[in-house]
């Protein structure tokens, strides 16, 4: 009984019906599950279309149905924050943060925060806002001096046979099926999309440490 | 506080107002009016590497994990990632990166993603290992196998790939480069 439980508690008792249910980062812990801070997915990547700009994805509140999505927001208490650490020691050196205001994204950054850590305030000035796009609409992109944005719904991009492994880790299963079933298939997630160019990052040493925040204000 | 806090944010939208106004009298159209200015914001969720607080931390710790700072992670999760890895991997000695258990935990427990600014990004494409992550990596796989496979990533082939290869949808050639919800 204890083994079984401990096995359960590694990936938490998923209940797709209830929203419950842990992923890639979705949903990964009780307090944030079902909020606008709880974040799902971080990817960080060289543009596809201009190899001088990194992109940015940070996507939030997982596991929404098409039928639930419409209904979906960004939260004006939420900052959800793109922390960079440039020089190796795994503190942010710059910080791009996405706050919101009535359906509009303002991204501040990348700058300088003026504290490290766990509360932040706002910094500086907008780089730019972009609309947060309807559901079921063209995709809003703002679009200045190489610096592009972009927040609203979007298909989640993970995938993963998380059934099947919740399975092998509860001991009813002993291996993956082939082939496997993706259980974030018709999922939609809110997404953050930010383009800018490298040079921004401050780099010196070839890379960066990224990670997002999803902050409340308090 | 609350009392505080509401005068801050009167003040605020006061300065703001203020600011807008002046700004439209000088007909200025750049000008940007700080909305969240004399805000406070803190952390409730933080992720860097897929998956990790899912499949390493106890019930117990997830919060603790999403609101620790990273250069404060190591000390605080490595010797519990130790634990998991040698409870979901009983035979772990090496992976397929050649880290040992020590090794691995201690790169896994501070979350953060390395992405090169010079050349390829991407989580594993074979090649290259923990330089970004793209849209299609398949980050799963690549976790599994370094949890699973042992030295050669031969071990456990059950294990190793969850047999989902990509995503549900076509990623888009331009920005925003996710696909269109469902």
């Amino acid at each position: 009984m204890k083994t079984k439980k401990i096995l359960l508690t590694i990936l938490g008792i998923g209940i797709v019906a209830a929203g419950i249910l842990f992923a890639a980062d979705h949903a990964d812990s009780p307090t944030i599950t079902g909020k606008t801070t709880d974040i799902t997915d971080v990817y960080a990547f060289q543009s596809p279309t201009t190899s001088t700009n990194m992109v940015f994805v940070m996507n939030t509140q997982g596991l929404l149905t098409p039928a639930a999505t419409g209904a979906a927001s960004f939260d004006n208490n939420t900052m959800i924050e793109l922390n960079i650490d440039n020089n190796g020691d795994n503190v942010e050196d710059l910080v791009v943060q996405c706050v919101f205001n009535n359906g509009t994204m303002y991204v501040y950054g990348p700058v300088k925060p003026s504290s490290t850590g766990s509360k932040s305030i706002v910094e500086g000035t907008s780089s730019i806002s972009v609309g947060v796009t309807p559901y079921g609409q063209t995709a809003v992109i703002a679009s200045q001096n190489s610096y592009l944005a972009f927040a609203g719904p979007r298909d989640d991009p993970f995938f993963f046979d998380l059934d099947q492994y919740k399975k092998i880790i509860a001991g009813t299963a002993t291996s993956f099926n082939s082939p496997g079933n993706d259980t974030f298939k018709g999922t939609n997630v809110m997404s953050i999309v930010l383009e800018f160019p490298k040079s921004l990052l401050g780099a010196t040493t070839g890379k960066v440490n990224v990670w997002a925040e999803a902050k409340r204000k308090i | 506080m609350k009392k505080y806090s509401t005068l801050l944010r009167s003040a605020a939208l006061m300065l703001s107002l203020a600011f807008l106004f002046s700004a439209c009298k000088k007909d200025t159209t750049t000008a940007t009016v700080n909305l969240f200015a004399g805000f406070t914001y803190q952390t409730e969720d933080q992720m860097a590497r897929p998956a990790i607080n899912t499949v390493f931390n106890a019930a117990a710790d997830k919060d603790a994990f999403n609101t620790t700072i990273p250069s404060a992670m190591g000390a605080a999760f490595q010797s519990k990632f130790q634990a998991k890895l040698l409870g979901l991997n009983p035979a772990y000695t090496t992976n397929a990166l050649g880290l040992s258990a020590n090794a691995f935990t201690t790169l896994l427990a501070t979350d953060v993603l390395t992405v090169s600014t010079t050349g390829t990004t991407t989580f594993f494409d074979g090649t290259n290992v923990l330089t970004g992550r793209a849209l299609g990596d398949d980050v799963i796989d690549t976790e599994l196998l370094l949890i699973f496979g042992g030295t050669t990533g031969a071990s456990n082939p059950g294990l190793t790939s969850d047999k989902v290869s990509a995503n549900d949808k076509t990623f888009l050639t331009t920005f925003p480069y996710l696909a269109t919800p469902w």
